[in-house]
């Protein structure tokens, strides 16, 4: 596998690709007409590297974590993105194509989330740009993650609940898209992840590859060689991942893992490991691998993680796993959990849930001692603290 | 001759086009709505396979898609339904789905089975124009079913007429907003548009959709193309219909065809 890289109409290999309805032609075109114009535009580049410094608090550190480099016998390095305003990595992607959508004359934001992060990073770069923003949120998600619906609404956001399907995730993207198709002028769609028609998966991944471009000179000055051995990052849709692993995309010194969730078990018919369960198939305008019937019917996925429960990957993971250049990993709720309560306790570090599955398949990893590894930090856990206090509630033991 | 073409060498105006959800309100609707539309003076007819995300479209068909899944229906059981009513009736027949459905049936083995079936048309809006050129065209001209594509506000002129030459069916015209009803209260900015497509001369028959909803609507929109499709509105009236689909959809066609009132 030479130069991963999307062709010229928006593939990696037989995934990606953009099939929309004519309603969404307009908007997306207009935007893959532009997109990589004005982001190497230098005032473009200027206000990007400003608001990433100044605003988003970048770099985020590269940190050893001693404890679970002792536990696991290998050399451990974390990724903090929970430490970025806004406490993920989202922002990266929001900070992005707010600029994008500035310069493009939008007036109005709208944005799809699941656990709640992508639309507080959307909300909070709509605030500091003066811009209308509403998001989409299934009604599940909205009440499963509580803390975040508030913070959109203080930061002037419309918190807009999707009622159809599963309430969850897919449900907010398909409402989203609906929004844009009546407001086909004056609206750019935020989308959170690297899934959608072509331009957004190679678009978003871009704007997150700022996460492996800091990683090389971070390793470089720490271990005196620009790359790990491997990294390790959640996959939802897989905005952190992409970003994690975008610039040794083509070094294969470097071992890729993508985390699924694996919800009450792969086989259990709970479950979100769309990488194992899915196949290839077209979802919100991408041909990729989504968990579907024979028929063609897009399957509710399952996770306890609101970030995760998304029934397709994004078509750069598919053409990653599929090509065998990323290895696929999925871990299930009960394993997040305990991974969460362990590093929380060894680490002082309380991860998100959809983070809390990198680290749960650090279990399942062989390696030697002196292999490094970058588990991408995607972001923090106050989000989850509900589910977390049931968790510690239910354990009899206290770990650690 | 295909059912689509014979229409519309035939009849130039008022078209009336009907969209339904195969599957809603219950799993065998298909058949008599099908016919009670056809006998009631519905000159096209649109059948839609329910879909779990169906991007395109709004809250009301979302909602009949999911009630048809919900009640079993799928594409095998479709095609027979359609053969069944294929034998009671010569109205020209137009399948619309989402390409998802035709990629996992196999696009050879689904044009094989809905042509044989007696469908005439296809709309599948998430067909990207290069695969369909690559990949579709053939397989559907063989197969003697016309392809139909959407055109917006924001099409623009050129690619309009891309689309007009790679369409071999009717060309579905997909107005900006609600259409309220009265020529009067057409937009100038619809009007500019409805002009537009008027100007750039194309052979392609032209239906309006979206926002068509009763007599006055349809009446309104019938003045600028050959016709126009209800699809929404038509669903809503079916709902809480179960036990008489027949009965309602006939009553829908005689509302929308009844004379206009001075």
């Amino acid at each position: 596998m030479k130069n991963i890289a999307i062709d010229d109409r928006g593939y990696y290999g037989r995934f990606g690709g953009a099939y929309i309805p004519e309603m969404l032609h307009a908007n997306v075109e207009e935007l893959r007409r532009n997109y990589l114009t004005m982001m190497a535009d230098p005032d473009f580049k200027q206000e990007f590297d400003l608001l990433m410094r100044d605003y988003v608090g970048r770099p985020s550190p590269l940190y050893y974590a001693e404890r679970l480099s002792k536990h696991y016998g290998t050399q451990v390095y974390l990724k903090r993105e929970d430490l970025n305003h806004t406490g993920a990595h989202k922002i990266n992607n929001t900070i992005g194509q707010i600029l994008l959508a500035e310069r493009l004359g939008k007036k109005r934001i709208i944005a799809e989330t699941g656990a709640g992060q992508h639309g507080v990073a959307t909300a909070t770069v709509c605030a500091l740009k003066g811009l209308k923003c509403i998001v989409y949120m299934g009604e599940v998600d909205i009440e499963r993650q509580a803390p975040n619906v508030a913070r959109m609404r203080m930061l002037g956001a419309e918190v807009r609940p999707a009622l159809s399907g599963s309430r969850t995730l897919k449900d907010a993207t398909n409402e989203a898209i609906r929004d844009w198709i009546n407001n086909p002028e004056d609206t750019h769609y935020i989308i959170g992840s690297v899934v959608g028609p072509h331009p957004y998966p190679d678009m978003v991944a871009r704007f997150q590859a700022i996460i492996s471009e800091e990683t090389k000179w971070q390793l470089q000055e720490k271990i005196g060689r620009d790359y790990p051995d491997a990294i390790v990052a959640c996959v939802g849709g897989g905005s952190n991942a992409a970003g994690a692993y975008y610039h040794y995309l083509n070094d294969e010194r470097v071992r890729l893992i993508a985390v699924e969730a694996a919800g009450l078990g792969v086989d259990s018919g709970e479950s979100a490991a769309t990488s194992q369960l899915g196949t290839e198939g077209i979802i919100h305008g991408s041909r990729t691998l989504l968990m579907q019937t024979e028929d063609g019917q897009i399957v509710e996925p399952y996770s306890i993680s609101a970030g995760l429960d998304y029934p397709g990957i994004g078509p750069l993971h598919a053409f990653l796993i599929d090509g065998k250049r990323a290895e696929a990993i999925s871990v299930t709720d009960d394993d997040a959990l305990a991974a969460a309560l362990f590093v929380a306790r060894q680490e002082g570090i309380i991860p998100a849930l959809e983070t809390a599955h990198a680290f749960a398949a650090l279990d399942q990893m062989a390696y030697g001692p002196d292999d490094v590894v970058v588990v991408c930090l995607s972001g923090r856990g106050d989000k989850d603290l509900a589910a977390y206090s049931s968790y510690l509630d239910s354990v009899p033991l206290n770990p650690a | 001759m295909n059912r689509l073409a014979r229409l519309f060498a035939e009849k130039k105006k008022d078209v009336l086009n009907i969209y339904f959800t195969a599957g809603y309100p219950t799993l065998d609707s298909t058949v008599p709505i099908i016919r009670s539309l056809a006998e009631a003076g519905a000159d096209l007819i649109e059948i839609g396979m329910p879909y779990s995300d169906p991007m395109a479209d709004g809250e009301t068909i979302q909602h009949s898609s999911s009630v048809a899944l919900s009640n079993g229906m799928n594409l095998n059981l479709l095609v027979q339904q359609i053969a069944e009513a294929r034998r009671h009736t010569e109205v020209p027949l137009v399948l619309m789905g989402y390409f998802n459905q035709v990629l996992q049936y196999g696009m050879e083995r689904f044009v094989g089975a809905v042509a044989g079936a007696g469908i005439d048309g296809l709309i599948l809006p998430d067909l990207p124009a290069y695969e369909y050129e690559r990949d579709f065209r053939r397989l559907a001209e063989e197969a003697d079913l016309q392809v139909s594509f959407l055109i917006t506000p924001q099409t623009t002129d050129n690619r309009i007429r891309e689309i007009a030459r790679s369409s071999t069916g009717f060309l579905y015209v997909v107005s900006s907003s609600s259409i309220t009803g009265g020529s009067s209260e057409i937009s100038d900015k619809q009007r500019a548009y409805f002009d537009r497509i008027e100007k750039l001369g194309l052979d392609n028959p032209k239906l309006i959709g979206f926002g068509i909803s009763d007599a006055a609507t349809f009446r309104t929109a019938c003045e600028y193309f050959n016709g126009a499709i209800i699809g929404s509105a038509f669903i809503r009236s079916l709902a809480g219909q179960e036990s008489r689909v027949a009965e309602a959809s006939r009553e829908f066609v005689e509302r929308i065809l009844q004379p206009q009132e001075q």
